[in-house]
């Protein structure tokens, strides 16, 4: 690979020139793809009431979107239009079946949380989304380093909004692996003789879908270019 | 009665929309006008209703541990679980294509109004998400499993009617700017939900 023909010399770019850093850099923001591109909410939002799983969930989704791009993408110029649905949906489906069965074997309390979701990732419209936005006319390094933006941008919504419902709704923090964190002192709570009280509200589903509203709304107000007519 | 409540549980209580979140792409996206919400929902409860009972067969008579024994008793101990996720999404989308190709060829009328909505139902995650809910919660027959699509579908075709009818009315009201389309779909769909979990506990 270190000695490239004169011919592909010119064309050939530095591995994080300037366009691949932005690539990563601006599904964070401007383009989340939660929060911007409104994709891939369904997941999103249902598995967000601990860290550990939101944690985990993030990290499927990434890696199964980096794949799924890459293959896509060195497979593009073979896939024929017509069908190209069903070879994505098959190529993602392989990559989430490796997923599901790496984390029944090694995270298998979660797994069993997260139940159908992981099954989900596979309709999650992150992964379509930026196959067919991206890998289907693309390189795979291009490919992967879009995969790895968009997959970050989702895991940073996803785990803080679990932080806050986490916190919020059950006073502590949970990472895989090391299990839950009480972070707020015993003696604060009422049946302690304290004055604060978990806020079960927080844990329900609906509660995800305003916190999520609340993240969309400051980072218009920060980014007016976002705003929507209607 | 089993069967009236699964369905109302799959309309109200175990909600897709506001109680699993799933099909919230297609949800946010398609809710501007209450007639192309309608159509999306039909297409949603036809769709759901012809697949789960596809899969629930493949998940009974192939898929699952011992499910094979009507071949041959050899096969008792045969687990194809884990490629549950590939024929699920496989069955989803060939049923998607062949339910396209039958409405357009005897429902010319339907087609038309369903017609671009029929191909996004293959990525909607209701109906992977229906397939998913079934295999993880063992209907002992296939008619409380037909139900329970059924009722799925009728419960996520309400929730989008709904909340195209608030969106089309939000229109004219002053929403903050940054909070404009999705921010505020997002809250409102929450509130939604909270509605929807006083709902939760009933049994007939």
């Amino acid at each position: 690979m270190t000695t490239a023909s004169p011919v592909q010399a010119p064309a050939r770019e530095p591995l994080f020139s300037k366009k691949n850093r932005k690539l990563i850099s601006d599904p964070l923001n401007d383009s989340n793809p939660i929060t911007v591109q409104v994709l891939g909410i369904c997941s999103a939002l249902a598995i967000t009431v601990q860290v550990q799983q939101a944690v985990i969930m993030a990290l499927s989704v990434t890696v199964v979107t980096m794949g799924g791009n890459v293959v896509i993408s060195m497979l593009r110029n073979l896939i024929p239009d017509r069908i190209r649905i069903i070879v994505q949906l098959v190529v993602v489906a392989a990559l989430v079946i490796i997923v599901d069965q790496m984390l029944k074997a090694y995270q298998p309390d979660v797994s069993e949380k997260l139940s159908v979701f992981v099954g989900l990732i596979i309709t999650n419209c992150i992964i379509m989304g930026r196959i067919e936005a991206y890998a289907l006319g693309n390189k795979p390094w291009p490919s992967l380093l879009d995969g790895l933006g968009n997959g970050l941008g989702y895991t940073w919504i996803l785990i803080s909004v679990a932080v806050v419902r986490e916190l919020l709704g059950s006073g502590a923090i949970s990472f895989p692996g090391v299990g839950q964190i009480k972070l707020l002192p015993q003696e604060w709570f009422i049946a302690n003789g304290g004055l604060y009280e978990n806020n079960n509200l927080i844990i329900l589903p609906p509660m995800a879908l305003v916190l999520v509203g609340i993240i969309i709304w400051v980072q218009r107000s920060r980014n007016p270019s976002l705003i929507e007519e209607h | 009665m089993e069967l009236i409540n699964i369905f109302i549980k799959g309309v109200f209580i175990e909600n897709m929309i506001f109680a699993y979140f799933l099909g919230m792409c297609s949800f946010l996206a398609v809710s501007k006008s209450v007639k192309t919400a309608n159509g999306l929902g039909l297409a949603v409860i036809f769709v759901l209703g012809v697949t789960v009972p596809l899969n629930y067969l493949l998940e009974n008579y192939v898929l699952k541990e011992g499910a094979l024994t009507w071949l041959d008793a050899d096969f008792a101990s045969v687990d194809l679980g884990f490629l549950s996720f590939l024929m699920y999404i496989a069955v989803v989308a060939s049923v998607v294509q062949l339910v396209e190709m039958i409405v357009e060829k005897f429902a010319p009328a339907l087609y038309g109004a369903l017609g671009i909505f029929l191909p996004l139902i293959a990525v909607n995650c209701s109906i992977l998400g229906g397939a998913l809910f079934m295999q993880d919660r063992q209907y002992p027959t296939l008619g409380e499993a037909t139900m329970f699509s059924v009722g799925s579908g009728v419960g996520w075709w309400f929730a989008i009617v709904a909340i195209a009818a608030i969106r089309e009315k939000l229109r004219y009201s002053h929403v903050p700017a940054p909070l404009r389309g999705l921010g505020i779909t997002f809250i409102i769909t929450g509130l939604m939900g909270l509605a929807f979990m006083s709902l939760m506990g009933i049994e007939i």
